[in-house]
């Protein structure tokens, strides 16, 4: 079983990163359950979103403490928000920055990976240049650091799934697959 | 086909392949997906129901069991307060023997204001007549409505189908859609043997003196007492044609457990992660799921907890003044059996509050170490 944790912010797209990595998960004849942090959600405010992946049924059905990854969409949640508690020995870190992996400035026994996901959704006009909506893009980075799904399916679920510009869609994660950063 | 879904449109999906004729709801969270996706599945053509607007929950049970009385079949969903709303309804669905099925998303009462999950808006129905299932996943959520129907018409009684709000309400897992061709095989047209019909006059619920109630009522009881074995033919046979099956109850390594745990709803899959952990520890620990609570199967009940040494039943519901709902209806079910093992009762994640394989080993532990039982015991309280 592998466990994953988003942190973003109302309208980035946390709970749909997930739901779209679960349905590229089901393609790929894998196990898949996701949900967002129970509650009301507000744009702005943070949310948290979470994935269980494994090779059977999954029975469990409480809240993730102790992930194998975190994804984090919104770099000022850093500061605000304990984006590594519980996070295992050796996991990822996933954090949508312009900055190199060693330039964040988080510490622990984890690894980190960055890709500017922003910068990317605003390049392929998705969201707007205010609030760009960089879901897609950062499952690109998370593909391409744990290989927890593969990219082809996670490509084709965002192409049927994307509520609007899909292939632009596909393009942002495909982009942020290819120049995700790792320490 | 196989598509990740929510367990609200769990239950759309369930509504649609049993072919429901008329939806009558009103929205309120975590229900409001429900409804919203079955509306446009009406308006897209996808269903050929008619979807009725109402304006408050007891007008839609209302709307139902009036569709129903007319012979068609119908469906409806609600939470909480919104039951609450529907409770005299349901009184009214049972006694005019009215096949609806109910769809609860599990919600706590108000106040203070809650959309979190917790049992006690659909085990206040207990003594209405209205047969209970509780779910533990989005499959068997979509699985029981078809269920529920072919249960229901069989012995004319209303089913409320029960599910955990968010741990199933919106989360999404995988769910087997089935071939519709192979549910209507399962689950044939609705024609009940009395009907409102203009050309078959009949009056129904008219003033009943004391020399028929009595009979009336005895009815209703023979009516859900055969549904117990109904349950089970509907079971078998679901699992005969699509490859799943529930069971009234179900039995989880019970069968060399020292201490056995009483669950339902979504406590369960968390319970059977746990009881794999403390198995490997060498710890005989079982679970008995209880699904269908009304019939309640007292049978079931007997037969796999007379076995254990040591019962811990989880509550996430109260009936103050007295304990848990399911803990007494266990104790209940044992007091005349030749078998009765001892039983502590929990109370566990009341208003949403999560409950975890830690909740589920803190209940173990006290169980083992305990030697004499309890029967009001909160967990996780803040003091």
């Amino acid at each position: 079983m592998i466990e994953v944790r988003l942190h973003g912010r109302g309208g980035q797209g946390s709970v749909v990163a997930s739901k779209m990595l679960a349905s590229a998960l089901l393609k790929e004849g894998k196990w898949a359950q996701s949900f967002p942090e129970f509650g009301v959600e507000r744009r702005g405010q943070p949310v948290t979103a979470f994935l269980r992946i494994d090779t059977k049924p999954i029975g469990a059905h409480y809240k993730i403490y102790k992930p194998d990854h975190v994804v984090i969409l919104d770099p000022t949640l850093l500061g605000q928000v304990n984006v590594t508690d519980g996070l295992k020995k050796e996991g990822w870190i996933i954090v949508n920055s312009e900055r190199a992996p060693d330039e964040i400035d988080i510490k622990g026994d984890f690894k980190i990976a960055t890709v500017d996901a922003t910068g990317i959704a605003i390049k392929y006009g998705i969201g707007s240049k205010a609030a760009p909506i960089v879901n897609t893009a950062i499952i690109g980075a998370l593909v391409k650091t744990t290989g927890c799904v593969g990219i082809k399916s996670v490509l084709q679920t965002i192409r049927e799934e994307s509520p609007s510009k899909p292939e632009e869609n596909a393009m942002a994660a495909k982009e942020a697959y290819e120049k995700t950063r790792t320490t | 086909m196989r598509k990740l879904m929510m367990g609200n449109h769990a239950l759309s999906y369930g509504a649609k392949l049993s072919r429901v004729q008329v939806i009558a709801a009103y929205p309120i969270t975590p229900q409001t997906q429900v409804v919203e996706l079955l509306s446009e599945m009406c308006a897209n053509g996808e269903l050929d129901a008619k979807f009725v607007k109402v304006e408050s929950e007891h007008s839609a049970l209302a709307a139902s069991i009036g569709a129903s009385a007319a012979g068609t079949r119908a469906f409806t969903a609600t939470s909480s307060q919104g039951l609450a709303l529907m409770h005299e309804m349901i009184h009214w669905a049972v006694g005019a023997r009215t096949p609806v099925v109910l769809g609860n998303i599990n919600r706590a009462m108000a106040p203070p204001w809650s959309i979190w999950t917790e049992q006690n808006d659909s085990l206040s129905q207990r003594d209405t007549g209205i047969m209970q299932v509780y779910c533990e996943s989005n499959q068997e959520v979509q699985d029981t409505v078809i269920q529920s129907y072919k249960v229901a018409e069989k012995v004319l009684l209303p089913c409320m189908l029960v599910l955990d709000a968010f741990y199933l309400s919106h989360t999404y897992e995988p769910v087997d859609i089935p071939e519709q061709k192979l549910v209507d095989k399962y689950l044939p047209k609705f024609n009940p043997p009395y009907k409102l019909d203009p050309d078959d006059v009949h009056a129904f619920g008219g003033l009943t003196d004391a020399k028929w109630y009595y009979e009336l009522r005895y009815k209703i009881e023979s009516a859900i007492e055969r549904a117990r074995g109904e349950w089970r033919k509907a079971d078998d046979e679901f699992g005969e044609i699509f490859g799943r099956k529930y069971g009234l109850v179900e039995d989880y390594k019970c069968e060399d457990a020292d201490i056995m745990l009483v669950t339902s709803g979504t406590i369960t899959g968390t319970a059977r992660v746990t009881v794999d952990m403390l198995r490997d520890e060498g710890k005989k620990i079982g679970i008995l799921k209880i699904r269908v609570f009304r019939p309640f199967p007292t049978d079931e009940v007997r037969d796999i907890l007379g076995g254990a040494k040591k019962v811990a039943c989880i509550d996430r519901n109260i009936s103050f003044g007295q304990s848990g709902v399911f803990f007494e209806e266990i104790k209940s079910a044992l007091y005349n059996s030749s078998h009765r093992p001892q039983i502590w009762g929990y109370i566990a994640g009341l208003g949403g509050r999560d409950v975890t394989p830690d909740t589920i080993r803190e209940i173990v532990k006290r169980t083992e170490e305990s030697d004499k039982p309890q029967e009001l015991i909160w967990i996780g309280l803040k003091k």
